[in-house]
């Protein structure tokens, strides 16, 4: 069963993955791949029950920029917990594409790299196995809170300490 | 010496906490040794031949006293008596057990160290040039900016799953590299613009490795305020597009090569455009905040060559030896920058024991005012030596063993750990080395042939930089016997080179000779004055080739 992590919560997901090869479900959200959104453009852009695409981790949101719009989801692929393409997806999307729904995480993913991916914007993480859903909160929860400061600016997280430090000075 | 504040403290503290619940989980089973991987490697813990290895980092090479006495009593304590000075300002143990690795990362904690990401495919520690601040021919302190990176790049949430391991290394020398600049992944020179502006030039895709390159220049001036949005812009794109189909075409050099430069060029600037004046600006209050640990210390008014210095030179030719070999000059009249050479005869090339270390550190709080430096030649630098007291120093590191006068000469080699320690290694390279300085002991002999870098390694890897020596040496396995390949006229530095082979490999039995055969042959063919690098550009491969293969023909 996959459950949904979303903004430290696990929530049932109504998202339904629709495969290339399956028919797309009369009604109901659908998250559908980038080769099946570029094919079926046309009818998909229509749907009333919510659209959403899935980018694998070569596919860059750069080519979706102008349909952003159309996605109440973008799903990032981690085809392997190693593959940190998704981060930088992430936050193109956020910081330079201005995208406002809901990003998440679908694939291999390690509670030590909840904290990059939170602050890199996703918002949410599609979990598979069986983990009891207070274990799954209360790791997300000590995962967020292991560094209590950051360094670098980021979409989310701590004040970043470069400007904690400097806050006195410019004001 | 830059000091922690608050947020630096909380940061390492909270890092060793981290791990070592991390190690808990891995060894309750709840992580895979796949999923721990990456994590303890980005915590400097490498599984190796024969037992864990750690590897602590020394940001920009800079250490204090109290600093080294915590590295020997991590050395005493948790490991075998020793430590070993990497190439890129780190120092790896070799035998910690994993129960102990975050008690030792508490220690270092308490003196302001760490081994975070000195290891995994993340922003590794930035390097600089072994001399900052104290040498005449700096346009500004690298250290600064090397520890503006060190903090940005630390823990950054975007960067931790490169494609692979990413190296930065920055020098604010003019006419001079002592930091090899062009062989990292990012190499920041810093430089003066048109306006007088100080600011940085952009050099990426250099490495060493199966296919080394010298990196490109991709831009001459960046400002010092979008510093990090310019690196920030480069890493992006590297985590991006770098290819991650194959390990071993998955570094930056492979991207740019491929890419071309200029279009990765355009690419970066695309980024950085979109980046520049935003969150990461950085303020002016924060580099003089950085830059004021990096203040000189209270030199003394002295002047060049006090007659003690003098007499002393003229009355002990080994004591002048060490001097016009081992010692640079600083900016202020007066006093000196030492350099101690870590390569004896007979011991691996960047070894030093517990005792040793502990030496030093008196040392350098009696003679350097508490100041020492990691090279990447593998060496330690005491950057602030009064002259009038260089004979006393000189006579306290003689009695550690640590006097050799060899830098920059054949002795005075990197070598990687090789077979000895190393799980990737195809061959030995330390008893290699060992013996090339046994063959090379004589000192006189050494002067005589003057400046050469020599450097091993025991796999295509290439961590000990045989790419760029003036003789590289570079272990191959053929049919489980050990053998060595040959390249010559790389170099590491302002006038960067990558070595070319000579021909077939040699046996172990074969190398020392082979190496005494190239330096013959340069012996025989120099002009005056003429270092064997010179020689080598001048008159190219073909006589080397000629005594080492023809003769037997
Ligand atoms: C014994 C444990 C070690 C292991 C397992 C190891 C592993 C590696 C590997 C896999 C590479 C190739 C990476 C690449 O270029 O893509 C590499 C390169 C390198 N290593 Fe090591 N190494 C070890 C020790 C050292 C030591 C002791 C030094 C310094 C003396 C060192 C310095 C380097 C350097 C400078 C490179 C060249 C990388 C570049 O192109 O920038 N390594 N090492
Ligand atoms: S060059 Fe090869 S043998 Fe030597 S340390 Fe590096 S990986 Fe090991």
């Amino acid at each position: 069963m996959t459950k949904l992590l979303k903004d430290g919560t696990v929530t049932n997901d109504p998202w339904i993955h629709v495969a290339d090869g399956d028919a797309v479900p009369e009604s109901g959200p659908v998250i559908v791949t980038l080769a099946r959104w570029q094919a079926e453009h046309n009818s998909l852009a229509g749907r009333a029950d919510g659209l959403g695409i899935r980018l694998e981790s070569g596919q860059s949101p750069e080519v979706i920029k102008d349909d952003l719009a159309h996605f109440a989801v973008v799903a990032l692929a981690f085809p392997k917990f190693a593959d940190g393409r998704a981060y930088s997806h992430a936050r193109m999307l956020k910081d330079r594409l201005d995208y406002t729904g809901e990003v998440r995480a679908v694939g291999d993913v390690l509670r030590d790299q909840y904290r990059a991916m939170h602050r890199c914007g996703f918002d949410a993480l599609e979990i598979s196995g069986n983990h009891p859903a207070d274990k799954l909160e209360a790791d997300w929860r000590a995962a967020l809170g292991e560094l209590r400061h950051a360094y670098q600016p980021a979409l989310r997280g701590p004040e970043p300490v470069l400007h904690q430090r400097h806050r006195a000075v410019a004001a | 010496m830059y000091r922690y504040d608050e947020f630096d403290h909380a940061m390492v503290k909270d890092r060793v906490e981290q791990f070592r619940g991390q190690i808990a989980r891995r060894m309750a089973g709840e992580m895979t040794e796949e999923q721990f991987r990456p994590l303890r490697l980005q915590n400097g813990l490498y599984l190796q031949l024969h037992a864990y290895m750690l590897r602590v980092a020394i940001p920009y090479g800079q250490l204090n006293a109290v600093q080294m006495r915590k590295l020997a009593h991590i050395a005493r304590t948790y490991d075998k008596g020793y430590g070993h000075f990497t190439t890129r300002q780190n120092i790896q143990y070799n035998w910690p057990k994993l129960s102990q690795v975050a008690d030792i990362l508490d220690e270092l904690a308490s003196v302001e160290m760490h081994a975070i990401q000195t290891s995994g495919n993340c922003i590794r520690n930035t390097t600089a040039d072994q001399y900052a601040g104290v040498t005449a021919d700096e346009i500004e302190d690298p250290r600064i900016y090397a520890e503006i990176i060190r903090q940005w790049s630390t823990f950054h949430p975007e960067f931790t799953f490169l494609p692979r391991k990413f190296k930065i290394a920055v020098s604010g020398a003019v006419g001079a590299d002592r930091a090899a600049v062009r062989f990292h992944d990012i190499g920041l020179f810093i430089v003066k613009n048109d306006a007088g502006e100080v600011g940085f030039e952009v050099w990426v895709g250099g490495g060493l490795g199966r296919t080394p390159m010298i990196g490109k220049k991709i831009r001459g001036f960046v400002a010092k305020a979008d510093l990090l949005a310019y690196l920030e812009a480069v890493l992006r794109v590297y985590n991006m597009l770098g290819r991650r189909d194959n390990m071993y075409k998955a570094r930056v050099k492979i991207l740019v090569h491929e890419t071309g430069t200029e279009e990765f060029t355009r690419l970066v600037e695309k980024e950085f455009e979109d980046t520049q004046g935003g969150a990461l600006d950085l303020p002016a209050a924060e580099i003089d905040r950085i830059a004021d640990y990096f203040q000189p210390p209270a030199y003394e008014a002295l002047s060049d060559d006090p007659p003690a210095l003098t007499a002393r030179r003229f009355e002990d030719k080994g004591f002048n030896n060490w001097v016009r070999v081992n010692v640079a000059r600083h900016k202020v009249a007066g006093y000196a920058i030492a350099n101690i050479s870590l390569k004896p005869v007979g011991v691996p090339p960047g070894d030093v024991t517990a005792d040793q270390m502990d030496a030093v550190a008196d040392i350098a709080e009696t003679f350097s005012l508490g100041g020492i430096r990691v090279t990447h030649e593998q060496n330690l630098v005491l950057p602030d030596v009064r002259q009038d007291q260089l004979y006393d120093l000189w006579l306290a590191l003689r009695e550690q063993g640590l006097a050799d006068a060899n830098l920059d000469h054949i002795g005075d080699m990197i070598c990687c750990p090789g077979l000895d320690y190393c799980s990737l290694a195809n061959a030995r390279s330390i008893p290699i080395a060992e013996r090339i300085s046994q063959r090379f002991a004589d000192l006189d002999r050494q002067y005589d042939i003057g400046e050469l870098r020599l450097k091993i390694s025991g796999c295509i890897n290439a961590c000990g930089h045989h790419h760029v020596g003036h003789i590289g040496i570079l272990g191959v396995d053929r049919k489980d016997q050990e053998y060595y390949q040959i390249t010559l006229g790389g170099a590491p530095g302002e006038d960067a080179a990558i070595g070319t082979k000579v021909g077939a490999a040699f046996s172990a039995a074969e190398i020392v000779d082979a190496v005494e055969t190239v330096v013959n042959t340069y012996l025989a063919l120099r002009q005056p004055k003429e270092r064997f690098i010179d020689t080598f550009r001048r008159v190219g491969d073909a006589p080397f080739k000629e005594s080492l293969y023809d003769k037997a023909a």
